[in-house]
């Protein structure tokens, strides 16, 4: 069923009892043209480019959970796409000009507020490093303006801008701004069932089916099941799988949190982030701030940083924002994220023919995951990687073609 | 948040340390030999097990010195806590 305003009325008649389920919950079938391992944004997004893009019929997405109980649910939902290298800027930018059509094209509010994201300024070296990003911008098609402390204090009036590190300026992307993380979720999931593709939750791969190099199928919590093509599109677990199917990624899995406070009325009207002082912090459209913490630095899958992260970050924000300083945070959650040396992610093809993956999206996967899914059902139809993917092979690590956004754009995404 | 057994210090919190990876990654002894593959796979691949895991930290804010630690990364409880050089303890 269309979501409109005419059946919105409609179904008032019957006190909204009678909304079909937005995807079912079909059985796992014994095969399929392609299978998604993993049902986040950029899991679900592949699955729906698939199918409406790709002219690929048969097409499961497994999902070891439930749909939008992942890291997709767990970020700060922010997007912009000012980054430093050419491949990136290409890369995030994509996923940007298809974020500013997604409500209308998968029939489903997205929240996609292009409200403008501030990255602070601290120091000379700040000031510099994002004067030599705003050129670096402007040469690739994405937004950037330079402002003073000036223009920054009269923008975002409550910002203490002669703190501890004072603001000297920020870089503004006008066309950032953040979404809602579990509807592009529920978006893509509604869409892609609509186009027919199989939404099997609650279905953890157990093992992958390899024979002579090539992938023949899935061992799954729910049985076994063959596949001519599998995506792997994992969170937090790529290492895992890629064990499973005999061959080692360059990714270290770390805990990253985030935190809200009690709802307020609307205060910030943008998205606020300092890699120097490190804190990122927006409000949502019920008045929460979100605010969002940096990654521990051990491995762990124990979806739990730890605490003194929450001082970090606590600390600058209301050094920043002294207004803030008597909010109670209502609450704190950690979600495990898949971090690259150069702080890229890895899509392409795998050490095993007709297996292929998009991981290592770090602490910044969010913002991408339109681009990042329509760029990667091409690489798994085709059988190669575009232009924009391209750049994001695991053979980087081999040649050194690193793109070091880890040296960039440092700690924050 | 750990409480971390440094091996010359004992009991001290975690926010004294930090962490640096996986340990018992043995630099190779001939690096211009190397292929691309093998230097690579020396620089960035990882286990990143889930489960029992070796990795270096270092006291920062103690005696300075570094150590391994045995983890399991899914409890991120710590089982051993041990001396650079001495043999990796069995899981
Ligand atoms: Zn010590």
């Amino acid at each position: 069923m269309k979501y409109s305003a005419i059946n919105l009325v409609r179904n008032a008649f019957s006190y909204h009892e009678n909304w079909q389920k937005a995807w079912s919950s079909p059985e796992l079938k014994k095969e399929y043209d392609v299978i998604i391992v993993g049902g986040g944004g950029h899991g679900l997004g592949t699955a729906y480019y698939l199918a409406k893009e790709f002219g690929v019929k048969n097409i499961a997405l497994l999902e070891k959970g439930w749909i939008g109980g992942g890291n997709t649910g767990r970020n700060t939902t922010i997007i912009r796409s000012n980054y430093l290298w050419d491949e990136s800027a290409a890369l995030y930018n994509h996923a940007v000009n298809l974020w500013e059509g997604l409500s209308s094209e998968l029939n489903f509010n997205v929240m996609f507020s292009q409200r403008g994201l501030y990255h602070l300024a601290h120091s000379v070296h700040d000031m510099q490093e994002i004067t030599r990003r705003a050129y670096s911008n402007y040469l690739n098609g994405v937004d950037a303006e330079i402002l003073n402390q000036d223009q920054v204090k009269k923008n975002i009036p409550h910002m203490n801008v002669n703190g501890r590190y004072p603001v000297l300026g920020a870089i503004l992307q006008r066309r950032a701004g953040t979404a809602r993380h579990d509807a592009v979720a529920w978006g893509y999931a509604r869409a892609a069932e609509n186009l027919g593709v199989d939404i099997i939750q609650n279905c953890e791969v157990t093992g992958i089916d390899v024979s002579n190099g090539i992938v023949k199928g899935l061992q799954t919590t729910k049985g076994s099941v063959n596949a001519k093509k599998v995506g792997l599109v994992p969170a937090g677990h790529s290492s895992v799988l890629a064990n499973m199917a005999g061959f080692r990624l360059p990714i270290s899995s770390v805990p990253l949190q985030a935190l809200v406070s009690e709802p307020i009325k609307p205060i910030l009207d943008c998205v606020i982030m300092s890699n120097t002082v490190h804190v990122y912090v927006s409000q949502s459209d019920k008045g929460e701030l979100v605010v969002g913490a940096g990654s521990d630095s051990y491995n762990s899958y124990s979806q739990r940083g730890s605490f003194d992260m929450i001082e970090h970050i606590m600390g600058p924000l209301t050094e920043l924002f002294p207004i803030f300083s008597r909010l109670k945070m209502l609450r704190q959650w950690g979600g495990i994220v898949d971090v690259t040396p150069d702080r890229s992610p890895i899509i392409g093809k795998t050490p095993i023919e007709n297996l292929f993956i998009n991981c290592g999206w770090g602490t910044g996967g969010f913002k991408a995951t339109p681009g990042s899914a329509h760029v990667f059902a091409e690489t798994v139809a085709k059988g190669e990687p575009n232009k924009i993917a391209s750049p994001f092979s695991i053979e980087r690590h081999f040649s050194g073609a690193l793109v070091d956004e880890a040296a960039a754009a440092a700690v924050a995404h | 948040m750990f409480v971390i057994k440094c091996p010359y210090c004992g009991d001290r919190d975690q926010t004294e340390f930090s962490c640096h990876g996986e340990a018992h990654i043995a630099r190779p002894e001939n690096p211009e030999t190397l292929t691309d593959e093998e230097w690579g796979e020396y620089l960035f691949i990882r286990s990143n097990k889930k489960g029992i895991h070796y990795e270096r930290w270092t006291h920062d804010h103690g005696c300075r010195r570094w150590f391994n630690v045995m983890r399991d990364t899914v409890s991120d409880e710590i089982l051993v806590t041990y001396k650079m050089g001495e043999e990796k303890p069995k899981s």
